[in-house]
């Protein structure tokens, strides 16, 4: 973010996380899943600052005693842009890079098996933990349960659900941490892995590129270079 | 030879033993059947078998695990891993999580134990080829039915080729498909001349694969010997293990005055 103002993190969105997402075909899930993200801090970020900006004196609308400025409306703006920025990166990660293949990577590069197992197994275990809730939920809603009536009914159905989702996840986790340890899982020192996920000179480049972009755009923003 | 030596073992945290001064062998190229009802002491004496108590889950235990006559008391679990394979009951939460594939899953323990790639691959070739899943290899393990998962499952221990394999109750979680499944793979392992140690509540399977059947009762051995002597033997119903049709069929039979050469004939 180099240049400030809304136009450096509208030119980042754009050429970082827009053009990207269309490129990979995920731009629909990528829009869709950063507003759900972004959208209860970007409403409270906009009402915030295009209300009660300090300094904001270009008055657009009085309610009683609060004013939505000018200022505000443009600080409110910038923020968004970053939040977006930020969401849109960290929603384009997910929607594009295989689990499977980031952490064998890392572990080529030299990242400790254990912990390329722990953060490869913590996204497996999301879809296996709402599976599990899935069939308690339907468990329970078989035996009288309700999960669909007033909002207190609701709160009141949570305990049942989660409880058992839980405790059976752990009661797992020592099953499998057995399993692994009678598959070698502790020996110590570095696997065999058979594979590689490719990559390209471009993707090097490119990685390379934005490692550099980072200090620079420090730099240029330190210098007032770009406004 | 496999060998317990007077194993008493106690969970961490338990007031009372779990198995008390067991002793059995686990010949090379035998299949030995283990019975009892449930808190007998079956998966304790698996898990004693294969190091993993009390290596991996804590726990006191008394007396000697011996492979091949050498006490493996100091020896690592990663390097026990390599002589004695473990099977369990649950399919789902033996599978690593993170393979990406039936290949990677079945590779990952010899990947583990820091092989050459070409061993890694010779064996993941090999027991997916002695368990007759070659065709699963592409699918996404999470993706499997029970039984194939199971498959999968002792794929992996194959893959780590140890001397000796012990199944806790591989078929305790499937339907009658993934049992047939799971029971004709560990029948054919059996024929090879694999060294299995098979923990199991359906006697039906281990009365034609044991040649030797364990009983336990309360943490101690009560019957052993002949796999067709101790699965007649009338004191193990009141051991809480279901008999085997054939011997049930051939007792209703007796009591109600049918010859059995009758039976035999008819059946």
């Amino acid at each position: 973010m180099a240049i400030g103002g809304v136009i450096g993190p509208a030119i980042l969105v754009t050429v970082a996380v827009v053009l990207p997402a269309v490129s990979a075909r995920v731009f629909g899930a990528l829009l869709r899943t950063t507003l759900v993200l972004s959208l209860p801090i970007a409403i409270s970020a906009l009402l915030v600052n295009l209300f009660f900006f300090p300094g904001g004196h270009t008055v657009l609308l009085q309610i009683g005693p609060i004013s939505a400025t000018a200022e505000g409306g443009a600080f409110a703006l910038e923020i968004l842009m970053r939040i977006l920025a930020i969401s849109g990166a960290i929603t384009l990660f997910y929607l594009t890079t295989d689990a499977h293949a980031l952490t064998i990577d890392l572990e080529n590069r030299g990242v400790s098996p254990r912990i390329a197992f722990v953060a490869n197994a913590s996204l497996q275990t999301v879809p296996a933990m709402v599976d599990r809730a899935n069939a308690i939920t339907a468990a329970q809603r078989a035996r009288g349960l309700d999960t669909e009536g007033s909002l207190l009914r609701r709160v009141q159905g949570i305990v049942p659900i989660v409880g058992p989702t839980i405790l059976g996840s752990i009661a797992e986790v020592e099953e499998r941490t057995m399993s692994l340890e009678a598959r070698g899982f502790t020996r110590p020192g570095r696997r065999t892995l058979l594979w590689a996920p490719l990559d390209s000179l471009s993707q090097r480049l490119l990685r390379w590129a934005l490692v550099a972009a980072v200090p620079l755009s420090i730099v240029v923003r330190a210098g007032g270079w770009l406004g | 030879m496999l060998a317990l030596e007077s194993v008493s073992y106690l969970y961490a945290g338990a007031t009372r033993p779990s198995l008390i001064e067991v002793s059995i062998e686990l010949r090379d190229g035998e299949v030995l059947g283990l019975v009892g009802a449930s808190e007998a002491g079956k998966s304790t004496l698996c898990l004693v078998a294969s190091g993993l108590a009390p290596r991996a889950i804590g726990g006191r235990m008394t007396g000697r695990l011996r492979i091949d006559g050498e006490d493996v008391a100091d020896e690592p679990m990663h390097a026990l891993a390599a002589r004695v394979g473990i099977a369990f009951q649950s399919p789902a939460t033996q599978l690593s999580g993170v393979a990406g594939s039936v290949y990677e899953e079945v590779a990952f323990g010899p990947m583990n134990l820091g092989l050459p790639r070409r061993d890694v691959i010779e064996r993941t070739a090999r027991a997916l080829e002695t368990l007759r899943i070659q065709q699963l290899a592409e699918r996404d393990p999470s993706q499997l039915s029970g039984g194939q998962m199971q498959l999968v499952a002792i794929a992996g221990l194959l893959a780590m080729s140890p001397r000796y394999i012990v199944l806790d109750e591989p078929t305790a979680q499937l339907d009658p498909a993934g049992t047939r499944l799971v029971s004709d793979a560990v029948a054919r392992l059996a024929a090879d001349g694999a060294s299995i140690l098979i923990a199991e509540q359906k006697t039906d399977l281990l009365a034609g694969l044991c040649s030797r059947i364990v009983a336990l009762d309360s943490g101690s051995v009560a019957l052993a010997g002949d796999a067709n002597a101790v699965l007649a033997d009338p004191r193990l119903r009141e051991l809480g293990v279901a008999e085997p049709a054939s011997v049930r069929l051939s007792r209703l039979a007796t009591d109600a005055g049918i010859d059995r050469r009758q039976l035999e004939i008819s059946a």
